[in-house]
């Protein structure tokens, strides 16, 4: 549900953005997203499809780039993502000393306009 | 096709906000608190213990998000406090835009402390910067010791974990090492307590740190 919110926040940023640039239609929004974001990418684009109609905007496809969850050991420096594991400890010595190092992305890297 | 590079964080106009209010707040001498938790982990037994126990060391305020009721609000404003609703309406989380009106509502140059119950969720509040100085997450022993893990955007997001309902772990299989071994891992700044609200274990001791932060 906050993923409305969201979009909108996206729409207006993507429009300032293409506005500025003289855009007549927006063909792209680069956006990345972090595993860590709770930001459901289908969400997104199932609420652009409403919030950007009508505007230069209203046929840019929304391209997704995910970033895992990743974190580092810092008993072994292995560097590891989440991936549904019951608890965070290090895969390779178990350690308990490991750090989150990436994830939390949630923004708009560019858009392609005409 | 031209590409126009943005590198923009979506959530920047609510964070643009959050920052102003936090600005009134600071102007008004106010200590901000969000208390974020999913539904029924005890948020409002919870602010009703922390008023109770510094109601003669803070002059305090009370901002309800709710989707719908006022119930907790009628609670609280029993104890005499100013009180504003926020009934979100079905949105499913407070943010800065919701706010900053509920602050004209209260009288700020009268108070110390502003305490936010924001709406019963763990996934959506974690988003959204209210521009309060305190993120409180109060976690409860029923909800199970795996949440750090299956919800970590709302463990790493905050300043301060409450493990509420701590006169359940007789009774329910909850290993407490594991559960704050991910708190710990999520977010190794963060400050603990262990209460429970209902029978004020551990309710001293939150009260007095939370004091000490209005001086």
């Amino acid at each position: 549900m906050h993923e409305l919110a969201l979009t909108e926040n996206l729409l207006e940023i993507t429009l300032k953005h293409a506005t500025a640039a003289g855009a007549k239609k927006v063909k792209q929004l680069n956006i990345v997203i972090g595993q860590l974001s709770s930001v459901v990418d289908e969400s997104v684009q199932f609420y652009w499809d409403f919030v950007a109609k009508d505007t230069i905007a209203e046929e840019a496809e929304l391209h997704f780039e995910r970033i895992p969850a990743t974190f580092r050991c810092h008993n072994c420096r292995a560097e590891f993502s989440l991936n549904g594991q019951p608890d965070f400890l290090c895969p390779h010595c178990q350690s308990v000393q490991v750090e989150v190092i990436g994830g939390n992305e949630f923004r708009l890297d560019s858009i392609d306009i005409e | 096709m031209p590409r126009i590079p943005v590198v923009e964080n979506i959530m920047q106009a609510n964070q643009v906000l959050a920052a102003e209010l936090r600005q009134r707040l600071d102007a008004a001498g106010v200590v901000g608190l969000n208390l974020m938790a999913s539904p029924g982990a005890g948020k409002t037994s919870f602010i009703i213990g922390t008023v109770n126990r510094l109601q003669h060391k803070a002059r305090m305020g009370y901002v309800d998000g709710d989707i719908e009721t006022t119930l907790d609000a009628e609670r609280i404003a029993e104890l005499g406090l100013p009180v504003v609703q926020i009934n979100t309406g079905g949105s499913c989380h407070l943010d800065a835009n919701m706010l900053g009106p509920a602050l004209n509502e209260l009288p700020l140059d009268e108070l110390d402390l502003m305490l936010v119950e924001n709406v019963g969720n763990l996934i959506c509040p974690a988003n959204f910067e209210l521009g309060t100085h305190l993120n409180v997450l109060i976690a409860s022993v029923p909800e199970g010791d795996d949440k750090p893990y299956k919800y970590p955007p709302m463990y790493r997001g905050v300043d301060v974990l409450i493990l509420n309902k701590i006169d359940l772990l007789p009774y329910i299989p909850f290993k407490v090492d594991y559960f704050l071994r991910g708190v710990e891992i999520l977010n190794p700044q963060l400050t603990t307590f262990q209460v429970s609200a209902l029978h004020g274990d551990g309710m001293d001791e939150w009260a007095n740190w939370l004091a000490a932060q209005l001086l």
